[in-house]
C-alpha cells in the first residue's frame, strides 16, 4: 500500500513552518508508523532533501519520546498506545495522513516534529520525589502496603511523560501529568511526609511554565498512552485544597481550585 | 598494559566490608571542591549522579536524551533480583552469588559478583523508600517471581514495567538534586571524547545535538554509565538511539575493552517481519514462568496451524532437554535450542524462524483473568505488533540481541584502565561473565550507582589535590575538540549515495551471521574481512544531508554507525581469539557430546581486555586471569 504524508516542516525554533506533502513508496501494512517515516527519510536523503526530524527511541511505547499528532490526534488513531506503537495497517491505501508536532506554548518546536518538553523536568524538580538519601532506607517489608493502594499507585506511576495530555488539551494544561506523579506518591506511605508540600510546589511550577487551566474536558485521558485516569486530577485538586488550608497561604487563582 | 584488578585480600564474604573500611575518604567540606562528570542517566548514571551529589560532590550529568527518564533502562520489563529470601525458599547472598557465577559460565570476576549479591538487598529497600510501586501480595508484602537460571523466587517486579519504575525512582532522586542545585543537568549533549591529561581522565568533549556546538568540560573524575552496545547488530531490543560512542572513544584513549564478543541473545522476542524493521521487541522472560515453548516434532507440520497439531506431535524441547529447569533454562541455552530446532526445519511462522510460546495450559489451570493479571500488557504489545491474540493462539518468538556482557574493563573500584575514568552499568564488563541471568542487569546498574561508586570513587578523589582541575584551554582539550569537529566535517562532506541506515543494516547482518548465536573460525575470519571493507565503503559513500549547526539526526546516527563499524571488527576479533565455547559464546568447533558448550578453563579462564594500539594497528590482547577462591569451576548443568 501507499499513502501521502502531509508533514509539518519547520527548520528551526524561530523559523516559519509549513506543511509539505510526500508520497510514500510501497509500504508493508505490518510496518510501524515510525518505520514508515524511516523509509521516507531514506528516500528524501537520496533525493538530496533534508529528512523529517521526529523524536523517538524505544519504539515500544515506554520511553515517552515519540510525540506525533497524527490526523489531529496525539499518538494517532488508537487508544492506549504511543505514536511508535501505531502501525501502517491502521490507515487506508491512498489515504493522506497529516503529521504534526505536539503543539503547546510550553513545548516550543525544535525542528519539524520535535518539541522541547523539558518544562516537565522543571516541574518534577520541585517536588516529584520522596526525599530519601541513598542508604538511609529501612527494610523494604517493614511497611506493608495494601495491594489495592500499591496497584493504584502503579496505575498513576505508569505515566511515560510524553506530553500527549498537554497536546490534546485546548488549554495546554499539564494537570494529568502532574496529578499522575502527585497521585502515585500520595497513595504510598513513603510519600506522605511531603504530600502537601509536593502538590503546592508542583502546581505552582506548572503555572510558572505557562501550562493552562484544566476545564475537565477529559481530552487528556482520552489520548494518554497509559490510560491515566481523570480521577487523579480530582485527587490532586483535593490535596491541593488541603495543602492551601494547611499552609494558610492563598495564591492567585486559588478560588478556582487547582486549575493551575 | 598491566591490569590490576585491585581485588581486596581476605575471604570472599569479607572482601567488600573490609575494603569499605580501608578505602580513603574525602573530607565532607572538601567534597564540594571536586567536580565529577557523570555521562548517562539510566539506572546506573542517575543513581550514581544522585548519590554523589548527596555526598556533596559537584556533579554534572550529561545525556543525549532530552530528559533522564528516557534512558533505555526504562524498557526493562521483567524484574530485578535481590537475595531478600522473602519467600523463605532457601535464597541467600551465597546462592545469588553462585547462580550468577554459574549463569555466567565462570567467566565473571568472583569478588565483584559476590559484592553485587551482598548489596542487592539494599537496592530493594532504597527503591521502596523512593516510592517504587513494586507488586505486592494481598497481605501487603512484596511479591516475587522466578527468572531463568534460578530455582528460587527472588525477582521483584512492577507489572511488566520494572525498568520504568526503577528508572523513575532513580530519576526522581536525580531531579531532586537538580532542584537543589547540586547536579547540573546537560541534556541533548552527546559526549564525543574523553580528555586524558598526564594519563588521567580530566574531562570530556560534548556536542550539543540541537545547536551542533562542541564544548569542553573539565572534571576531577569522569563516570561513564552509557549503557550497552548491542545496536552494533542493528536489530536488537535496545532503543534506536543506544550506541557505543562514549565507550568506544574512551577505548581509543586507552581504556581497555573487555570481552566485546559476549553479547546476549534473548530467547523470547517477536520475530523479524521484514527488512524495513527498525527494532525487535522483547517478550519478557517472566512469560516463561507460565508459557510452554514448543515446535512440531516433524518439520512437515511447521506450516500447519498450531491448534491443529496434536499434543503428541509437539516437542516441548526445553522441558525435554533440560528437565530440571525446563522452560526456565538460562537465556544462552534457550536461544541456542531455538536456533537448533529451527535449523532442523521445525521453526514456525512465515520465515521459519520462530518457536511457539504457548499459554493454553496456564489459561486452563489458572483462568484467563489470572494470566491477564500477570502478563496483560505483554499480550497487548504482542497483539499490537503482530495483530494476533495470544490468549487464543500461541505466541511466536525468536531470539534477538538484547544485552552486552562485554564492556570497558574496570577494576574492583569500577575504574577503567584510564585512572579517573569510571564505568558503571551495562557499559562495563564486570559481573555477568559470558551470560547474564534475567533480572540481574537492573540489579547491577543500581548496585554500581547507589552502593559502589559513591564509596570507591572517594579512594581516587582523595589522591587528587582540590582545585587542581585543569583549564579547558589545556592543549589536550583543544586537540580533542578539533578532532570532534574534524569528524563532523568529514561525515558531512562525503555526500555519497547511501543513507546511514544502509550501512548499519549491512553491518548488523554480517555480525548476526558471523558473530551471532553460533560462531566458527571461518565465519569470523570472513567477518574480519567484510567489516573493514564495509567501513571503507561507508567513508566513501555515505550521505549525511544537512549541516552541523542544527538538529541533524542523520549526522547523529552517522557518528554512531561509524563507531559501530569499528567496534564490530573488535567483536569478531575477540570471538576468534577465544577458541572455546562458554555461555553466549558458542564456537561450533567446541561442542561436547550433548551439543553443549565445551568450555576450556585451562586456556581461557581469563578476561580478554583489548587495548587500542592506534589507527590501522591490531589491538593488543591483555589477559586478566580469573581466579576462583570460593566457587568451583564445574560444567554448567541445567538438566
Ligand atoms: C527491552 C529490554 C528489557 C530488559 N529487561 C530487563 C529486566 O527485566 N531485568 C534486568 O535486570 N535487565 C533488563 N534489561 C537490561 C537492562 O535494562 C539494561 O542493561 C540496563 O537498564 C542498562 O542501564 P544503564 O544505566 O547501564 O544504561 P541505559 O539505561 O542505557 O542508559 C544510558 C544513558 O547514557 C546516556 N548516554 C549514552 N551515551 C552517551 C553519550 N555519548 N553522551 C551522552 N549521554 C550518553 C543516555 O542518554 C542514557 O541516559 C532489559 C533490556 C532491554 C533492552
Ligand atoms: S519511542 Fe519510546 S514511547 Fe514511542
Amino acid at each position: 500500500m501507499r499513502v501521502n504524508l502531509k508533514v509539518w516542516r519547520q527548520p528551526g525554533p524561530h523559523a516559519r513552518g509549513e506543511f509539505k506533502t510526500y508520497a510514500t513508496p510501497d509500504l508493508n501494512p505490518d510496518m510501524s508508523f515510525l518505520e514508515m517515516l524511516d523509509v521516507v527519510n531514506d528516500e528524501l536523503t537520496l533525493k538530496g532533501e533534508e529528512p523529517i526530524a521526529f523524536a523517538h527511541d524505544c519504539r515500544e511505547g515506554i520511553c515517552g519520546t515519540c510525540s506525533l499528532v497524527i490526523n489531529g490526534k496525539p499518538h494517532g488513531p488508537h487508544r492506549a498506545v504511543a505514536s511508535c506503537q501505531t502501525y501502517v495497517r491502521s490507515f487506508k491505501d491512498g489515504e493522506t495522513i497529516t503529521i504534526e508536532p505536539f503543539r503547546a506554548k510550553p513545548f516550543p518546536v525544535i525542528r519539524d516534529l520535535v518539541t522541547d518538553r523539558t518544562a516537565f523536568d522543571r516541574i518534577m524538580s520541585v517536588g516529584g520525589y520522596v526525599s530519601v538519601r541513598t542508604g538511609a532506607a529501612p527494610d523494604a517489608n517493614s511497611i506493608p502496603i495494601s495491594k489495592i493502594d500499591s496497584d493504584r499507585a502503579m496505575d498513576a506511576a505508569q505515566c511515560i511523560g510524553c506530553g500527549a495530555c498537554v497536546a490534546a488539551c485546548k488549554n495546554a494544561s499539564a494537570m494529568l501529568f502532574v496529578s499522575a506523579k502527585v497521585g502515585h506518591l500520595g497513595l504510598l506511605p513513603q510519600g506522605q511526609p511531603e504530600r502537601y508540600r509536593r502538590v503546592l510546589a508542583m502546581v505552582n511550577a506548572m503555572d510558572d511554565e505557562g501550562f493552562g487551566n484544566c476545564t475537565v474536558t477529559g481530552s487528556c485521558a482520552a489520548v494518554c498512552p497509559k490510560e491515566i485516569n481523570l480521577d487523579f486530577i480530582t485527587r490532586m485538586n483535593r490535596d491541593y485544597l488541603v495543602a492551601l488550608v494547611q499552609e494558610g497561604v492563598g495564591r492567585k487563582g486559588a478560588k478556582e481550585g487547582a486549575g493551575g | 598494559m598491566k591490569l590490576e584488578s585491585k581485588i581486596p585480600a581476605g575471604p570472599l564474604e569479607q572482601k567488600w566490608t573490609k575494603h569499605l573500611g580501608s578505602i580513603r575518604l574525602v573530607n565532607p567540606a572538601n567534597k564540594r571542591k571536586y567536580e565529577i562528570i557523570v555521562v548517562g542517566a539510566g539506572l546506573a548514571g542517575a543513581s550514581a549522579a544522585a548519590s554523589l551529589a548527596e555526598l556533596g560532590y559537584k556533579v554534572k550529568c550529561v545525556i543525549y536524551h532530552d530528559t533522564g527518564r528516557r534512558a533505555h533502562s526504562v524498557a526493562a520489563q521483567g524484574g530485578i533480583n535481590a537475595a531478600k529470601n522473602y519467600q523463605n525458599d532457601g535464597d541467600s547472598v551465597h546462592r545469588l552469588f553462585y547462580d550468577t557465577i554459574k549463569g555466567g559460565d565462570y567467566r565473571a570476576r568472583e569478588a565483584n559478583v559476590h559484592r553485587l549479591a551482598e548489596v542487592s538487598v539494599k537496592i530493594i529497600d532504597q527503591c521502596v523508600a523512593q516510592g517504587v510501586p513494586f507488586a505486592r501480595e494481598y497481605g501487603g508484602l512484596l511479591a516475587n517471581r522466578s527468572f531463568g537460571g534460578a530455582q528460587v523466587s527472588r525477582t521483584f517486579y512492577a507489572r511488566g514495567q520494572t525498568g520504568q519504575q526503577l528508572l523513575l525512582g532513580a530519576y526522581s532522586a536525580l531531579i531532586r538534586m537538580v532542584g537543589a542545585g547540586s547536579v547540573e543537568m546537560l541534556a541533548h549533549e552527546e559526549m564525543m571524547d574523553v580528555v586524558v591529561i598526564n594519563g588521567q581522565a580530566r574531562g570530556i568533549i560534548c556536542r550539543n545535538l540541537l545547536s551542533g556546538q562542541v564544548t569542553r568540560h573539565s572534571a576531577d573524575a569522569v563516570v561513564l554509565a552509557t549503557g550497552g552496545y548491542g545496536n552494533v547488530f542493528n536489530l536488537s531490543t535496545y532503543g534506536r538511539l543506544s550506541n557505543c560512542t562514549a565507550i568506544w572513544r574512551a577505548y581509543k584513549r586507552g581504556a581497555c575493552f573487555a570481552n566485546p564478543c559476549f553479547t546476549q541473545i534473548h530467547p523470547t522476542c517477536i520475530p523479524v517481519s521484514g527488512d524495513y524493521q527498525s527494532k525487535l521487541t522483547l517478550m519478557s522472560e517472566s512469560l516463561r514462568n507460565d508459557g510452554r515453548i514448543w515446535v512440531p516434532k516433524k518439520g512437515a507440520d511447521a506450516k500447519r496451524r498450531p491448534g491443529d497439531i496434536a499434543e503428541e506431535d509437539r516437542d516441548y524441547y526445553l522441558e525435554r532437554m533440560y528437565p530440571a529447569y525446563g522452560n526456565l533454562a538460562p537465556r544462552d541455552i534457550s536461544s541456542r535450542a531455538a536456533k537448533k530446532v529451527c535449523d532442523e526445519g521445525r521453526g514456525v511462522g512465515e520465515s521459519g524462524l520462530g518457536v511457539y510460546l504457548d499459554f493454553s495450559d496456564s489459561i486452563r489451570r489458572l483462568g484467563e483473568s489470572a494470566v491477564r493479571e500477570r502478563y496483560g500488557n505483554l499480550f497487548d504489545i504482542y497483539r499490537e505488533i503482530t495483530n494476533e491474540d495470544a490468549y487464543k493462539a500461541p505466541m511466536r518468538i525468536f531470539p534477538a540481541v538484547h544485552y552486552t556482557m562485554g564492556g570497558l574493563w574496570v577494576d574492583y573500584n569500577l575504574m577503567s584502565s584510564i585512572p579517573g575514568l569510571f564505568v558503571l552499568g551495562e557499559a562495563n564488563f564486570s559481573d555477568h561473565g559470558a551470560n547474564r541471568l534475567g533480572a540481574s542487569a537492573l540489579m547491577q546498574g543500581l548496585a554500581d550507582g547507589y552502593f559502589v561508586i559513591p564509596y570507591t570513587i572517594g579512594d581516587y578523589i582523595a589522591g587528587i589535590k582540590p582545585g587542581s582541575r585543569p583549564s579547558t584551554d589545556a592543549p589536550e582539550f583543544v586537540a580533542a575538540e578539533a578532532q570532534v569537529t574534524g569528524t563532523v566535517q568529514r561525515l558531512l562532506s562525503v555526500k555519497g549515495r547511501q543513507p546511514v541506515s544502509h550501512f548499519h543494516k549491512r553491518l548488523g547482518k554480517i555480525l548476526w551471521d558471523r558473530c551471532g548465536m553460533a560462531r566458527n573460525a571461518r565465519g569470523l575470519e570472513q567477518g574480519l574481512r567484510e567489516i573493514p571493507a564495509l567501513r571503507e565503503e561507508f567513508w566513501a559513500n555515505v550521505n549525511v544531508p544537512g549541516d552541523g549547526g542544527t538538529l541533524n539526526q542523520s549526522l547523529e546516527s552517522a557518528h554512531r554507525v561509524a563507531d559501530f563499524l569499528e567496534l564490530g571488527e573488535l567483536l569478531c576479533r575477540d570471538a576468534l581469539s577465544r577458541d572455546e565455547s562458554c555461555g553466549c559464546h558458542f564456537r561450533e568447533e567446541h561442542v561436547d557430546a550433548e551439543g553443549e558448550c565445551d568450555r576450556n578453563d585451562d586456556d581461557y579462564a581469563y578476561v580478554a581486555a583489548w587495548e587500542y594500539a592506534g589507527e590501522g594497528k591490531a589491538p593488543i590482547l591483555n589477559k586478566e586471569p580469573l581466579v576462583y577462591e570460593s566457587a568451583k569451576m564445574v560444567k554448567r548443568n541445567y538438566k
